[in-house]
């Protein structure tokens, strides 16, 4: 058995699964303070990658001001598409309102390829080293940059629904909106305010994953992936799509070793996560944080 | 402003209802002209049956119909002589009526603190803590609770209810029902600080119930709802001494109706128009 390589994978699958509770928080949140699944979640890593690359490369700023100007844009990008396309929405049926999500995704891929053409672009070196060795381990400078920024952004999130006033707003929003209507709270505002932070916050996902891998297509694909680790930990909690990332991305590394070593079937990285999904939701169905809906009839 | 401009001002109520018709849905009828008057610093109940319109007519005022597709499609509703019946219920909240709807209604999964800090959403002062105090001074067994506000006691729910009002210092409460699954002796404490509330800070209150004896109680004004209309209305003491108040809500009336002989004619009781 090869340890050093056991071990090394599952730092990886904690960092990755990280990342993936930072995507899975943006998506809980939009969910829970608009109760619409956002099938189009890929899609803001995608824009907000490609935003950064292209500020780095034909604005040619350095890249912790192009970092910041994405991030930016996606603020402004993520309140937008809430008031332009999803707010004429509210009260639809919610199946509506996921093709819209789900046409979005696909419209926004496209266009993302019809601008940037299909082939995957890198990064410009940020960093002067590419990995350091950590207690023999490798771990590339994104990655523990991504770690990192990862940890802010968990930290941030507690401390805006804890102690802010519009993050306590924003969980009555979800508590109640007859309720929050009735504090003088805006609902309007806060749908807004939650799709411009999930859009802000995936872009820095975004911006992370392809200075590892790489900008291209592939960083949608983030967004489908994140459903396992979101469902893991139940579609309503936060910490539970914290729990549910780290867990799913152990697991597809540990599922990785496995094959590599033992059943040599290949792509179980991809699949192992879907696997786990498909058990958890068999024997819980509101996945392990989640709170089961009390309908009376 | 000349002597009379100020007397005018002085005359007009704080919140006037005026011959309002609320249609929820766009076909169902509920409030047909339902007019109202809320002097300044005073306490005015509104009683009436199950069904009557009364948590329409407050919903009315404070914006909320608006979120459960209901609309005042006829009449106005005027508020220190602005006109409200088409605001938000977060624009009416900034104008200074606060609701403290039926049920209570507080966020369960937050604790007391945080509740009484979304009273306070609209202020943007630094006086905060200092309100979070004088509510505590107010429902002193607040500040024991620490834990969720969902574990809290019906009657400790209702308090925190009141204290998250008076957290965004509004000039006028609007209580839906607060005596709603108390205790008589909670009902009593509850009641009791209302009125203490509306004597100390000044806050007009107008007070739905179905509870009249404590309401009338309370009050200095009320009146009395039934099938979408006001069919009564006076002072405290014209209300109490009222026959029919009395037979309806307050559980008296004429002697001779308590024998059973008589308890058919007490069942074909009249009504109100």
């Amino acid at each position: 058995m090869n340890f050093e390589l056991l071990i090394q994978l599952i730092v990886n699958g904690l960092i990755v699964g990280l990342l993936y509770g930072v995507i899975g928080m943006c998506f809980v949140l939009v969910y829970k303070s608009t109760q619409i699944v956002n099938f189009a979640q890929g899609e803001f890593l995608l824009i907000g990658a490609w935003v950064c690359w292209a500020s780095l490369i034909y604005l040619e700023l350095p890249f912790f001001l192009g970092f910041i100007l994405s991030l930016c844009f996606m603020a402004a990008f993520g309140v937008l598409l809430q008031m332009i396309v999803l707010r004429p929405m509210i009260g639809e049926p919610i199946i509506s309102v996921i093709m819209v999500t789900i046409g979005l995704s696909i419209f926004f891929q496209a266009l993302m390829k019809w601008i940037f053409g299909v082939s995957p672009q890198s990064y410009p070196q940020v960093f002067d080293t590419q990995s350091i060795n950590i207690f023999g381990l490798n771990i590339e400078m994104a990655y523990l940059m991504s770690t990192v920024i990862a940890l802010i952004i968990m930290v941030a999130f507690y401390l805006f629904f804890k102690h802010s006033k519009h993050g306590l707003a924003m969980r009555a929003t979800a508590f109640d909106q007859q309720v929050a209507q009735s504090l003088g709270i805006s609902v309007k505002q806060v749908f807004a305010m939650s799709w411009g932070i999930a859009a802000t916050v995936s872009a820095t996902a975004g911006v992370v994953i392809g200075m590892v891998n790489g900008v291209s297509d592939s960083l949608s694909i983030m967004g489908i992936k994140v459903f396992p680790a979101v469902i893991l930990g139940g579609l309503d909690s936060i910490v539970g799509a914290i729990v549910g990332g780290i867990t799913i991305g152990v697991l597809e590394n540990l599922a990785e070793f496995i094959d590599s070593q033992y059943l040599h079937i290949g792509n179980m990285y991809d699949i192992a996560p879907f696997y786990v999904l498909l058990i958890i939701l068999w024997f819980k169905p509101y996945g392990l944080f989640g709170t089961k809906d009390i309908e009376r009839i | 402003m000349s002597q009379a401009a100020v007397k005018i001002q002085q005359a007009s109520p704080l919140l006037s209802v005026n011959n309002i018709e609320v249609v929820y849905d766009e076909v169902i009828q509920v409030l047909r002209g339902v007019s109202l008057d809320v002097p300044e610093g005073e306490v005015v109940t509104l009683l009436g049956p199950n069904g009557a319109g009364k948590s329409t007519t407050l919903k009315a005022i404070s914006g909320l119909l608006k979120t459960e597709d209901g609309e005042v499609t006829r009449g106005d509703i005027t508020f220190m002589g602005e006109r409200i019946d088409k605001k938000n219920a977060e624009d009416v909240v900034r104008s200074g009526i606060f609701q403290v709807m039926e049920g209570r209604r507080i966020i369960e999964d937050m604790t007391s603190i945080e509740n009484l800090k979304l009273g306070a959403y609209t202020r943007n002062d630094t006086q905060i803590s200092q309100d979070i105090e004088m509510v505590f001074h107010y429902f002193p067994r607040l500040k024991e609770r620490t834990g969720l506000a969902g574990y809290l006691s019906g009657g400790e729910q209702q308090m925190l209810a009141i204290g998250r009002a008076l957290m965004a210092r509004p000039k006028m409460i609007c209580l839906d029902e607060p005596s709603m699954g108390l205790s008589p002796l909670l009902v009593k404490e509850v009641f009791g600080i209302i009125e203490k509330i509306n004597k100390d800070q000044g806050i007009t209150m107008l007070l739905v119930e179905q509870n009249a004896n404590y309401a009338l109680k309370a009050a200095d004004y009320g009146y009395i709802m039934e099938s979408g209309k006001i069919v009564l209305d006076g002072t405290r003491e014209q209300l109490l001494s009222n026959e029919d108040v009395k037979e309806f809500y307050l559980g008296g009336g004429n002697e001779e109706r308590k024998s059973f002989k008589n308890l058919k004619s007490y069942k074909r009781r009249k009504r109100w128009l």
